[in-house]
């Protein structure tokens, strides 16, 4: 069972914008994948079906065989807690400091504070923030603040980890650092697809490339 | 399940939190929330004293028949059976002459007038008691056909139309505390909705890392509800301030109508009910609250 399927997929926004036209891929558990192409060429409105943040106009999205499309509203709580986003707006809440950030989606799970402070000390380890825990996100530097947000993401242990544009807005050795930081992920299982405009970064991991074109995917 | 209590448990503490950082704000909302409730509470409160003041055994139609002054006790005892027999009369009592005069006597004030009297001006009379919702007016009318009756007086219809008005007064005042109810509803939807607008990004990432939509309302209701006890407390304190102004006016108004010119301070379970009622819609205020901002924003 792929982790994630694309059948026919099409994604009409209200107004008439057409994001997305029969798009069909397949992305095996463990992938690694880059999606590219230009910008407004579809990459967002792709990552966000997957945690039915958008729902598609047609076709179906699967993940771990799930048709997420189709999900009723109380059981996607449950889908995005097996899933780690990195978003493009890094949606930091700059009331709390770093520690009360990543421990956000282990909270809304209900995990118990002792097991969760454990986990959110790891997560911050992993990505080098174990020092920052209790710095307010405004505090940190770009690359420290993006960092945060990988964090968060992979602090509910996820099968499946989506990053849009997570390198844009950073240096290029910073941006090698976070991309290091995936292929770590990567590496222990986690099938993870991170869309990006910037082509020569996808070339240097030779994984495999999706490449989108006006919400089609390009042969 | 521990989870859960222990989220209902911080999210109570969250709300508390909250309301005590804006300790100003959180003052206003509870007084707008509190002058609403202080209004069908007083109102309450006034119709429970007025209630007091009024003697219980009122409720059942009373009567005097009063003899002819040259009536004698042979007359009297014919009239007894006679009364008696009247439709709706329940217990019949004598009061002799010299009774009444003794018992006016004792009357604040009167006491000298009494004694300065050389003979007795009263009258024998009967004291009758009808039976709940009786006629009074037509067992009256009999009574007074009767021979050597000089007098009949209906001594409660005041106490009826008091209590015509009281029953009145109190379905005014569930009218009102309905109406106001409502506006407790709206008044925590809004504060509900500002608090909302301003943790909008906090509610957003919360959904997108799969919280739940009850886990996000959660907080947000206990914060309604704190802000309904808080105003229904408030509510309290306005009441009891109230009446202790009010008190020493009461007391001469109990005076004349002959009760107990006891402070008139509102109930404790008055004030826990309404306590309880205030926390139930101010948590009903925050809930369509949430549920609102949630769907416009699915």
């Amino acid at each position: 069972m792929s982790a994630i399927s694309f059948k026919e997929v099409g994604k009409r926004y209200p107004g008439g914008h057409e994001a997305l036209r029969g798009v069909t891929l397949d992305v095996e558990p463990g992938d690694m994948v880059f999606l590219t192409g230009h910008s407004g060429a579809g990459k967002s409105t792709l990552l966000k079906l997957i945690p039915a943040v958008e729902r598609p106009t047609q076709g179906a999205v699967l993940v771990n065989g799930q048709n997420v499309g189709r999900m009723r509203a109380p059981a996607i709580p449950y889908l995005r807690r097996n899933l780690g986003l990195v978003f493009q707006d890094q949606k930091l809440l700059h009331d709390r400091n770093a520690f009360e950030n990543v421990v956000l989606p282990l909270a809304a799970a209900g995990v118990a504070p002792r097991d969760a402070a454990k986990r959110v000390r790891a997560a911050l380890d992993k990505v080098g923030l174990l020092d920052r825990e209790r710095s307010n996100p405004a505090t940190l530097s770009g690359g420290e603040q993006q960092r945060l947000c990988i964090a968060r993401a992979i602090v509910n242990r996820p099968s499946i980890l989506l990053a849009d544009e997570p390198t844009a807005n950073i240096d290029a050795d910073l941006a090698a650092e976070i991309m290091a930081m995936f292929r770590d992920f990567n590496g222990v299982g986690v099938t993870v697809i991170i869309a990006t405009h910037d082509l020569g970064l996808a070339a240097r991991f030779a994984s495999r490339t999706i490449r989108l074109d006006h919400g089609r995917v390009a042969r | 399940m521990r989870g859960w209590l222990r989220h209902h448990r911080q999210s109570l503490a969250a709300a508390l939190r909250r309301v005590a950082r804006d300790p100003l704000g959180s003052l206003l909302n509870a007084l707008v929330i509190g002058v609403a409730l202080a209004l069908p509470l007083g109102a309450f409160v006034a119709l429970a004293t007025v209630e007091r003041l009024v003697p219980t055994s009122a409720t059942e139609p009373e009567m005097s028949v009063f003899l002819d002054l040259g009536a004698t006790r042979a007359d009297a005892d014919r009239l007894r059976a006679e009364l008696a027999r009247l439709p709706g009369v329940r217990q019949v009592r004598f009061v002799p002459k010299d009774q009444a005069l003794a018992e006016m006597g004792r009357t604040e004030g009167l006491a000298e007038i009494v004694a300065a009297l050389g003979r007795n001006p009263l009258p024998d009379a009967f004291v009758l008691r009808l039976a709940p919702g009786a006629a009074a007016e037509d067992a009256a009318s009999r009574a007074g056909g009767l021979a050597k009756v000089a007098k009949v007086q209906v001594d409660t219809a005041w106490v009826q139309r008091l209590q015509s008005i009281l029953a009145l007064g109190r379905a005014a005042t569930l009218v009102l505390a309905a109406l106001l109810g409502v506006g407790l509803v709206a008044a925590t939807f809004n504060t509900v909705r500002l608090q909302l607008a301003t943790r909008r990004d906090e509610v957003e990432v919360s959904r997108l890392v799969g919280a739940t939509d009850a886990w996000i309302r959660r907080p947000f209701l206990y914060l309604g509800a704190v802000q309904g006890v808080l105003g229904a407390l408030l509510a309290g304190a306005i009441v009891a301030a109230a009446s202790w102004y009010l008190t020493p006016f009461l007391a001469g108004l109990a005076r004349l109508y002959g009760g107990e010119p006891t402070p008139i301070l509102p109930p404790p379970m008055l004030i826990g009910a309404a306590t309880g009622l205030a926390a139930i819609l101010g948590l009903m205020g925050a809930w369509i609250s949430v549920s609102v901002h949630l769907r416009d924003r699915r």
